[in-house]
């Protein structure tokens, strides 16, 4: 155990480095303090915050009463402690905005956002849709065609897709069935505060049968919170129903909150399909704890193809319960850690049913230091047979310094299964360089295009317009161009 | 005679504190095919990385000089878009990397510009059917689960694409069964012209049976110890390295 003044010394490293972080982010992040907020919330969290929040949103009463008992489970529990790595304990809850609302961000406009961050746009390719929601110039989004279409072609179809804060107020019967149900409140620490402080987040019901044909993107929605702090994400896809839901973008997200703690809860009924591709790169100064669970029943599947890119330390290991017989899932995630970042991402695979299946495939790249982990469960309940669980975690260490651990955990009672794990750890080596090289590509080149080829698996589920910017964005940061 | 491609002078190299090369010279000209053969362990291979400028291997006396140019010290990468080409012992995977993708980047890096896409696939269909490929290898993740005459018939794909002026082959020739072994040299005597060089390094004379050399150099503890036409091949045939050794031995 560290000592007290070792641990105070460790703090004011951390937040030299965060402070430097920040610094070479500031060019390519989002910040604009030009921003008018109309409810400038204050610093901490009390109970008067959170009443005043869900006032604000004009809340129903349940509402208010999850918030408030969340909010009593959060100040209950303990930090995690299966980390091993202090870092959360330097988060200062008493030094972070919980809520904070934007009044006049459809006045903002292209031109209005900074130069560097449209610079960074620009080498990344982000498509103009995208990049204009993202950098919240959204008001003349309700005139974009793809927009206009993709909605009337979802309402005919009886599908809802909403923001958050508006699902409650036009779908409240919906939301209140089965908003946390995945993720109790009691879940964990950052899920409980999640709950108490929530706002934005994506809400999606596909009604029985129905398959939405083109991935369901953040960017669609108008008015809302995509990268909230506490965004919370409910899509429930009825029987038979599929649909595929994308969000993030792999330009640097600026946030200059602390904190980033988001709840994502997905319900597959029998017989549905939902995937759920997310990118993350948040600015070098955030810690990105993430809870994500899905059920899947009767021969559903659920699948998390998960991307992590930013943020000084996240914590986050999307789930898949196999609550029906036939269900299955998988959880295909890449993460890179550059100079002063921790990504512990993972999978938790929880087999409830029998002729169940599922599979996890981790990448994970470690540059200047950076480390990565992978932490994963597989867990076959008592009395439950014929399951298999394939994991393979490949770890790609850029130099010297760089660090990867895999941390899985199989709690198995039954004979009747089939639980796999492999793992690999490589270094970019000498002979592989020198091949490439011998061939007339730079070293920088050869570097790129061995780390390419290792996230293949990854960037190969992803529409094209993410994949080709996440190329792009391997390609700045080993350039080290950014952060 | 023609311009010299290559010349080597007094190359000395170490792998570690351990002395491989101990004053190696040649001299290869533009339209000639050299044949290097030497027993294992004899320094074949340390030559080749050398000369390619793998970081392993320590040049620490002589020069090597390429169209009168000095090589000794030039980054690998700059030698292999001026047009020096090391086909490759044991060809290493690159995952994730596919061979079309792979060929356009290195032809990219080769030519200095980027081709129209309709172009290069033409030509890489045509260059795979030289060496009789199937189309779908140019799918296939470079080198990754490749057969041992597959990572061969890669490497000589890509020199064909490449088109180096000096072309250095090491032991191209092991691994193969007889079938892949013409299959390869064919390839090689079609994509060899006057314009450019190659040396060859091998320990048997059976790849020499197929394309055949106008200068053999015996190579024996890091040295040439001899050097002819191709009728040193027929000697080291009857009689093995035997001779040479003791060669090598007495000179030492």
């Amino acid at each position: 155990m560290p000592t007290t003044e070792n641990k105070a010394v460790l703090r004011e490293e951390l937040k030299d480095r965060v402070k430097d972080i920040v610094k070479d982010d500031y060019a390519y992040g989002f910040h604009d303090d030009d921003i008018q907020y109309s409810f400038k919330s204050r610093k901490g969290l009390d109970e008067r915050m959170v009443r005043e929040i869900s006032a604000l949103k004009k809340e129903p009463e349940w509402m208010l009463e999850r918030r408030l008992q969340a909010y009593r489970t959060f100040l209950r529990y303990p930090l995690p402690s299966f980390l091993s790595t202090d870092a959360l304990e330097h988060i200062d809850f008493d030094n972070i905005y919980y809520f904070m609302r934007a009044s006049d961000r459809a006045q903002r406009d292209w031109k209005d956002v900074p130069e560097g961050v449209r610079r960074t746009f620009d080498r990344l390719g982000v498509p103009e849709a995208e990049r204009n929601f993202l950098a919240g110039v959204s008001a003349q989004y309700d005139s974009e065609v793809v927009y206009h279409s993709v909605k009337e072609e979802l309402s005919s179809k009886g599908v809802l897709f909403t923001d958050m804060d508006s699902a409650l107020r036009e779908h409240g019967d919906i939301v209140r069935k089965y908003f946390g149900t995945v993720i109790p409140t009691g879940d964990n620490k950052f899920a409980a505060l999640n709950t108490a402080v929530w706002s934005g987040g994506s809400f999606v019901y596909v009604p029985k049968g129905v398959e939405v044909a083109i991935p369901l993107q953040a960017y669609f929605r108008i008015n809302s919170d995509n990268m909230g702090q506490f965004e919370r994400t409910l899509i429930i896809a009825d029987e038979g129903a599929k649909v595929h839901y994308l969000e993030g973008c792999t330009a640097p997200t600026y946030s200059e909150h602390a904190l980033h703690s988001a709840v994502v809860e997905l319900i597959a009924m029998k017989g549905a399909t939902i995937r759920y591709t997310t990118i993350q790169n948040w600015s070098k100064n955030v810690y990105n704890l993430v809870t994500k669970r899905a059920f899947a029943y009767e021969n559903a599947r659920v699948e998390w193809i998960d991307g992590n890119l930013g943020s000084c330390l996240t914590v986050k290991y999307p789930a898949i319960h196999l609550k029906g017989e036939g269900a299955s899932g998988e959880v295909m995630s890449v993460a890179f850690a550059g100079k002063g970042q921790h990504q512990d991402a993972g999978a938790r695979v929880i087999a409830f049913a029998p002729n169940t299946s599922a599979t996890v495939t981790s990448k994970s790249i470690s540059k200047d230091g950076g480390r990565t982990s992978y932490r994963g469960l597989v867990r076959v309940m008592k009395g439950v047979q014929k399951v298999q669980v394939h994991t393979v975690c490949d770890a790609l260490l850029m130099d010297e310094g760089s660090r990867s651990d895999t941390y899985p955990t199989m709690q198995v009672d039954e004979k009747d299964v089939n639980i796999g794990h492999e793992a690999t750890v490589s270094k970019i080596g000498d002979e592989q360089l020198f091949y490439l090289t011998s061939r007339g590509v730079t070293a920088d080149q050869a570097r790129l295009m061995i780390v390419n080829g290792f996230m293949e698996p990854f960037t190969k589920e992803l529409p094209l317009e993410y994949a080709v910017e996440l190329r792009r964005l391997m390609e700045l940061e080993m350039e080290g161009g950014i952060g | 005679m023609s311009e010299v491609l290559l010349k080597i002078e007094g190359l000395r190299v170490a792998v570690g504190e351990k002395e491989i090369l101990k004053g190696v010279d040649l001299t290869v000209r533009r339209g000639e095919i050299h044949a290097l053969m030497g027993p294992n362990g004899s320094g074949k291979s340390t030559l080749s990385n050398a000369i390619m400028g793998h970081p392993h291997y320590r040049i620490t006396e002589g020069r090597i000089w390429f169209k009168g140019e000095d090589i000794t010290e030039m980054p690998t990468d700059e030698k292999a878009r001026k047009g020096v080409f090391l086909a490759f012992q044991y060809p290493v995977a690159i995952p994730g990397v596919t061979v079309t993708n792979f060929l356009r980047a290195i032809t990219k890096a080769r030519r200095g510009e980027e081709g129209p896409a309709k172009e290069f696939r033409a030509e890489m269909a045509g260059a795979m059917q030289t060496l009789a490929m199937d189309p779908a290898f140019a799918r296939r993740y470079v080198n990754d689960g490749f057969s041992g005459g597959e990572k061969k018939r890669c490497e000589m794909l890509q020199m064909a694409l490449l088109k180096p002026e000096l072309a250095i082959l090491d032991e191209t020739d092991s691994g193969l069964d007889i079938d892949a072994l013409k299959v390869v040299c064919d390839g090689i005597n079609r994509i060899f012209n006057p314009q450019m060089a190659m040396l060859i390094i091998t320990h048997y004379q059976r790849m020499l049976n197929y394309v055949t050399p106008h200068r053999v150099h015996v190579f024996v503890a890091g040295r040439v110890v001899e050097s002819g036409g191709s009728e040193l091949v027929a000697a080291l045939e009857s009689e093995g390295y035997d001779r040479f050794i003791k060669k090598s031995l007495a000179a030492a």
